[in-house]
């Protein structure tokens, strides 16, 4: 038996100094990967390293976003590595996997609409670009909606321990995605895989530093519980300002290393990879947040637990990269000159389905 | 195990939380709160503290069983 003082101390990254020096610590890094080569205000996003990944796979053909990105893989072999040494590690799975798929699905479709996840978000907040603002108030938006489900009941049931292989299936993928990527893997110029000659695609920093960064990303965010969607959705639904301080952290530190770096550029028109669609900025984040409320997780922990055993969240990852592929091929993802054709319709689609799903997953929780 | 109990194992964040402001605000202590992740505990714990209310932590194989009480 124990209080809260010495619970906290058997994982001091879950304290507050914790949770804010991680934050910081991103912060730093994922500054000096778009210094190493990543694209503008886009040192890490998760939605679109993702649809990157997606790309080179060959689940869509646009050329200028197709690499294999080494942070998602570290982000996962990070977290899978420090769970396993921690005693975290535990595979499990079977909550709602065919729902949790499709939330993977449209929460990538609403994400390409604005052309960010919420870490890239922060990020192009931190690097000037006025436009993140309206996909951050979309994204508390979707989740201020999650938030109301949560406190009516809303769940997608309890998962099951599995045995071993359903745990490490993702971790093991994730590997083998980062070997294509070394041995440069092609079977032909028609076939995967692809890598963009220009755009986004071309644009990384050294695989090697990308996946360093990675792990060491994926390590401390399984270890704080680092959650972007969470940080706001605990303040909304229980005042809880801890998430959100690690958030913070990294915004701040974020902002401060793009004035040092000279990547501070303040305004709305001609920001990098970006549109000033205001709407539809607001209402592709409004899908993104609902649908990581929905799954219990931004894009980032998604990963970080799918790297702790957790099949549901690889498969809600699965979905992600799908819904990349979906976005391009159906013309619903974003480009700097604005909304594709079918963006807008495909997020009305996207909330509807998540506003389902949020009526109609409910258990009555006796105490 | 004496008094009300919140089954919030294998639930994911924030189930477990949500399930434990529920009873906290409908004032039943004691009360145990059962989780099966580190995870889990360290959001309850941390809700029970933010309503100023103790708790007690005992591992029983893969559960935590967490009493909450004045």
């Amino acid at each position: 038996m124990y209080s809260l003082q010495e619970g906290a101390m058997r994982n001091i990254f879950a304290s507050r100094t914790g949770i804010i020096t991680v934050g910081s610590v991103i912060g730093i890094l994922a500054t000096l990967l778009q210094t190493f080569g990543n694209p503008p205000n886009m040192g890490i996003c998760v939605a679109c390293f993702e649809r990157d990944i997606a790309g080179a796979l060959g689940l869509h053909r646009a050329g200028v976003v197709q690499f294999i990105r080494p942070e998602i893989i570290g982000f996962v072999i990070g977290s899978f590595l420090i769970a396993l040494f921690t005693g975290e590690y535990k595979p499990r799975g079977g909550s709602s996997t065919v729902i949790r798929f499709f939330l993977g699905i449209f929460a990538m479709i609403g994400a390409l609409v604005f052309l960010g996840c919420p870490w890239r978000a922060l990020l192009r907040l931190a690097g000037g670009d006025g436009n993140a603002i309206l996909g951050l108030l979309g994204l508390i938006a979707g989740i201020a909606i999650g938030v109301a489900f949560l406190k009516n009941g809303y769940s997608l049931g309890r998962t099951q321990a599995n045995r071993n292989a359903s745990g490490w299936i993702f971790p093991a993928f994730m590997l083998a995605l980062f070997l294509m990527l070394v041995f440069n893997v092609s079977f032909s110029e028609e076939h995967a895989l692809f890598f963009s000659a220009k755009g986004p695609g071309s644009m990384h920093a050294n695989i090697w530093i990308s996946l360093v960064f990675g792990l060491v990303i994926g390590a401390l965010a399984q270890r704080t519980r680092f959650c972007t969607m969470g940080s706001f959705r605990d303040v909304m639904l229980a005042w809880d300002f801890h998430l959100i301080s690690g958030v913070g952290a990294l915004l701040v530190i974020a902002f401060l290393m793009n004035l040092i770096l000279g990547q501070f550029n303040a305004g709305f028109e001609g920001q990098p990879v970006a549109h000033t669609d205001h709407l539809w900025n607001f209402l592709g984040m409004l899908l993104a947040g609902l649908a990581f409320a929905l799954a219990g997780g931004c894009p980032g922990r998604q990963l970080f637990l799918a790297g702790e055993g957790d099949a549901d969240s690889g498969v809600f990852a699965l979905g992600m990269i799908t819904g990349a592929g979906v976005a391009h091929n159906f013309a619903m993802a974003s480009t700097p000159k604005g909304v594709g054709g079918f963006g807008p319709a495909a997020v009305i689609i996207g909330i509807v389905f998540c506003l389902m799903i949020g009526f109609t997953m409910r258990e009555k929780f006796t105490v | 195990m004496d008094g009300k109990v919140v089954d919030a194992r294998g639930l994911s964040c924030p189930q477990p939380v949500v399930l434990t402001q529920k009873a906290l605000k409908e004032e039943i202590t004691p009360f145990n709160v059962l989780v099966n992740s580190e995870v889990s505990k360290e959001n309850v714990l941390r809700i029970v503290n933010k309503f100023k209310m103790q708790s007690e932590v005992k591992e029983e194989g893969e559960d935590f069983i967490i009493t909450v009480s004045r």
